[in-house]
C-alpha cells in the first residue's frame, strides 16, 4: 500500500487512520530486529489516528495525508518526545518544541509512528556510527543471509519504509542522506531544493547543504509527502518565500520533450557494471518517453567530495559546539569548566562524530583557513557554476543514485574514505543546492536494489518529479525485500 | 599536510575534545589521510572565484525589534543537566 492507496482508501471510508495504524504499529513490533526505530511512540500514534477518524467523520478531514502513519528521522525535534540525533550526548533530550517541517505534518493531520534511527547527528553512510545500534537493510543477497547496511544517515527511515513499517517517513540530506539509504533499500528518496523546507528544529549538522525530505515507497507518494513538508518559515533565515507548488499533479506532465543531460564526468571509478548497465538503461527508458538525451560536461565532478569533506566539517565543528554539557544533554563532570567541556564532548560523542569535529576545526584553524575552508568554497562555487551552465543544454540530469549496491555490515566501517565514497554522485548536487532523487529501478546480480538519481534546477522540483515518474513507470520495480 | 600528535593535541584543545594518549597516533594517521585526499583541491584553478558560502541567493530579512518569545524560563532549563533555582550551572570559574 502507498500513501495515495491509503489516503484513497480513507476518503471512501473503507478504512479508518485508526487500522491502518494498529497494522503499522504490530508491523513496528514485529520487526525491532530491524532496529529501524530509536523511539517508538504508539500511544501518540493512536491517538493521533483517533482524531483524524473524528474529523472526518464530521467532514472536516485536513487532506491527502490526513491520518498517513509516518515515521520520524529522529533528527527533527518533536515536542514531548525524546529527540537524540542517535547521539549519546542528546540521550533523554526531551524538545520543549516542534521542528516547522514535522509541525507542518501534524498541522496536515499526519500519525507519528516513531522516531527513525541515523547515523549519529547524520554523519554517516551505513548507519554504523549510531549510539543506538546498527540499523538492517531489509534486504538480503541472494542465497545469503548476512546483514547487509541499510545506507546512511537516513538509515532507520529507509528501513522502515522498504520494510513496510510506515507509509512514508522523513529523511534529511546533507551530503546523500536521503538518497543513498533510498536506492540502498529499495524506495524513493528526494531532497528538495535547499531552501524548500524549513531547517528550524532540525538537529543541524552542516548548516549550508542540510535538507529534509521525504523518503516513500512511490514517485507519487514523494510529491505528496513533500507537498506536507515544504513551505516558507520565518524561523528559517534561508527558507525559501515562495508558494508551494501541486507537485503530484507535475506527475501527470510526462518526459516528453524533456532534455535529459548525461555527464561524462560521473563515470567514476568503483562504479559497478551493473550499474552503469542501468544507467544505460534509464537513458533508453526516457528516451522512449520521449525525452531528448544530451551529453552534458560537469568538469568539476571529481572536487565535489573533497570540498565537501571540508565544508561539511567545518560547519559540523561550529554547530556542534553547542554541546557542552550546561544547557541539555549529558555532562562529565570535570575539575573545571573547560575539563568538563572536553570529558562531557570525549564521552558524548562517538569516532565518527569526533573525527570530523576535528577536521573541521583544523581546517577553520589559525594558518589553514584559506587553504582548505575558502579553497573549498571556490570549488564549490565552481561545481555550482558547472550545474548553471549544464542547464543551457539540459531540463534535468540523470546519473546512478551510487556506485553500487549496498554492502555488508562491517566491510566499509575501517576506512572512512572508502565509506566517504559512498556519496560520490549525490554530493555535487548538495554542494549546489539542487532538488535530486532517486529512484528504485532494477536489481543487482545478487538481488540487491539499485536506484536512478535525477538532478533536477533550483527549485524546479515538477520538472525532475516528471522525469521520475517516467522512471517508475518504465522500470516497473516491484521486488520486495526480505523481510517486509 | 601531514598532522601529526601535537597537532592533534592542539587541535582537539581547540574543539574541547579530550583525545586519550593512547588515541593521538591513531587520530593522527587518520587525519592525514583524510587532509592528503582533500588536497587534491589543490589541482584547481580558483584565482578570481569568489568562496560561496550558500546556495540560499537571498539577503537575510529584516524584522521589527521586538520580542517575539520568551517567558519559558522552566521550559528552556528543563533539559539542563543540572539545573539550580532556574538557572544553568556551571563549575565555578571564579575564586
Amino acid at each position: 500500500m502507498t500513501i495515495a492507496n491509503a489516503r484513497d482508501a480513507l476518503s471512501a471510508g473503507e478504512v479508518s487512520a485508526r487500522e491502518l495504524t494498529e497494522a503499522h504499529i504490530a508491523a513496528m513490533e514485529a520487526a525491532r530486529g530491524l532496529n529501524a526505530f530509536i523511539t517508538e511512540t504508539p500511544e501518540r500514534a493512536l491517538a493521533d489516528s483517533d482524531a483524524s477518524d473524528a474529523r472526518r467523520a464530521k467532514g472536516e478531514a485536513l487532506g491527502a495525508l490526513d491520518g498517513i502513519p509516518l515515521a520520524i528521522k529522529d533528527l527533527f525535534c518533536t515536542d514531548g518526545v525524546q529527540t537524540t540525533a542517535a547521539s549519546h550526548i542528546l540521550e533523554g533530550f526531551v524538545p520543549p518544541y516542534e521542528s516547522s517541517v514535522s509541525a507542518n505534518l501534524r498541522a496536515s493531520g499526519t500519525v507519528m509512528l516513531g522516531k527513525t534511527n541515523l547515523d549519529e547527528f547524520a554523519m554517516g553512510s551505513s548507519n554504523e556510527t549510531s549510539f543506538y545500534g546498527n540499523v538492517e537493510n531489509p534486504w538480503r543477497r541472494d542465497g545469503d543471509n548476512r546483514p547487509l547496511v541499510p545506507g546512511g544517515s537516513s538509515g532507520g527511515a529507509a528501513s522502515a519504509v522498504a520494510a513496510r513499517l510506515c507509509l512514508g517517513a522523513t529523511g534529511t540530506d546533507t551530503g546523500g542522506s536521503i538518497r543513498q539509504p533510498a536506492a540502498f533499500c529499495g524506495i524513493v528518496g528526494m531532497k528538495p531544493t535547499y531552501g524548500r523546507c524549513s531547517r528550524w528544529g532540525i538537529v543541524a549538522f552542516a548548516s549550508s547543504l542540510d535538507q529534509a525530505g521525504p523518503m516513500t515507497r512511490s514517485v507519487r507518494d514523494a510529491a505528496i509527502l513533500l507537498g506536507g513538508m515544504a513551505g516558507f518559515d520565518e524561523k528559517d533565515s534561508t527558507s525559501a518565500d515562495m508558494a508551494v507548488p501541486d507537485f503530484e499533479v507535475a506527475l501527470d506532465g510526462g518526459a516528453k520533450g524533456l532534455r535529459v543531460g548525461i555527464p561524462a564526468e560521473y563515470v567514476v571509478d568503483g562504479m559497478n557494471d551493473e550499474t552503469v548497465a542501468l544507467w544505460e538503461q534509464g537513458k533508453a527508458w526516457l528516451k522512449d518517453a520521449g525525452a531528448e538525451i544530451v551529453d552534458i560536461s560537469l568538469p568539476h565532478t571529481k572536487y565535489a567530495l573533497p570540498a565537501y569533506y571540508i565544508i561539511a566539517p567545518a560547519e559540523a565543528s561550529s554547530n556542534l559546539a553547542r554541546y557542552d554539557g550546561v544547557r541539555y544533554g549529558q555532562r562529565e563532570d570535570g575539575s573545571d569548566l573547560t575539563e568538563m567541556y572536553e570529558n562531557t564532548r570525549a564521552s558524548g560523542f562517538g569516532i565518527e562524530v569526533r573525527r570530523r569535529i576535528l577536521i573541521g576545526t583544523y581546517v577553520l584553524s589559525a594558518g589553514y583557513y584559506d587553504a582548505y575552508y575558502l579553497k573549498a568554497q571556490r570549488v564549490r562555487a565552481l561545481i555550482a557554476r558547472d550545474f548553471t551552465q549544464a542547464y543551457e543544454k539540459c531540463d534535468v540530469i540523470l546519473t546512478p543514485t551510487t556506485p553500487g549496491p549496498a554492502f555488508a555490515m562491517g566491510e566499509k566501517s575501517d576506512d572512512p574514505i572508502a565509506m566517504y565514497l559512498n556519496d560520490v554522485l549525490t554530493v555535487p548536487a548538495s554542494l549546489a543546492g539542487l532538488p535530486a532523487i532517486s529512484v528504485p529501478a532494477g536489481l543487482s546480480g545478487d538481488g540487491l536494489p539499485l536506484g536512478l538519481h535525477l538532478i533536477g534546477r533550483a527549485f524546479d522540483e515538477e520538472t525532475m518529479f516528471r522525469a521520475a515518474q517516467a522512471l517508475e513507470d518504465a522500470a516497473g520495480f516491484d521486488a520486495r525485500p526480505a523481510q517486509r | 599536510m601531514a598532522v601529526d600528535r601535537e597537532t592533534v593535541i592542539r587541535v582537539a584543545r581547540l574543539a574541547r575534545i579530550q583525545v586519550p594518549e593512547g588515541d593521538l597516533d591513531t587520530l593522527a594517521g587518520e587525519l592525514s589521510n583524510i587532509i592528503g585526499w582533500v588536497e587534491q583541491l589543490d589541482e584547481v584553478d580558483t584565482d578570481g572565484v569568489a568562496p560561496m558560502a550558500s546556495v540560499a541567493d537571498m539577503n537575510l530579512r529584516w524584522r521589527k525589534d521586538e520580542v517575539t518569545d520568551g517567558g519559558v524560563r522552566d521550559k528552556v532549563t528543563a533539559n539542563a543537566p543540572d539545573p539550580q533555582n532556574g538557572m544553568f550551572s556551571v563549575p565555578k570559574v571564579i575564586e
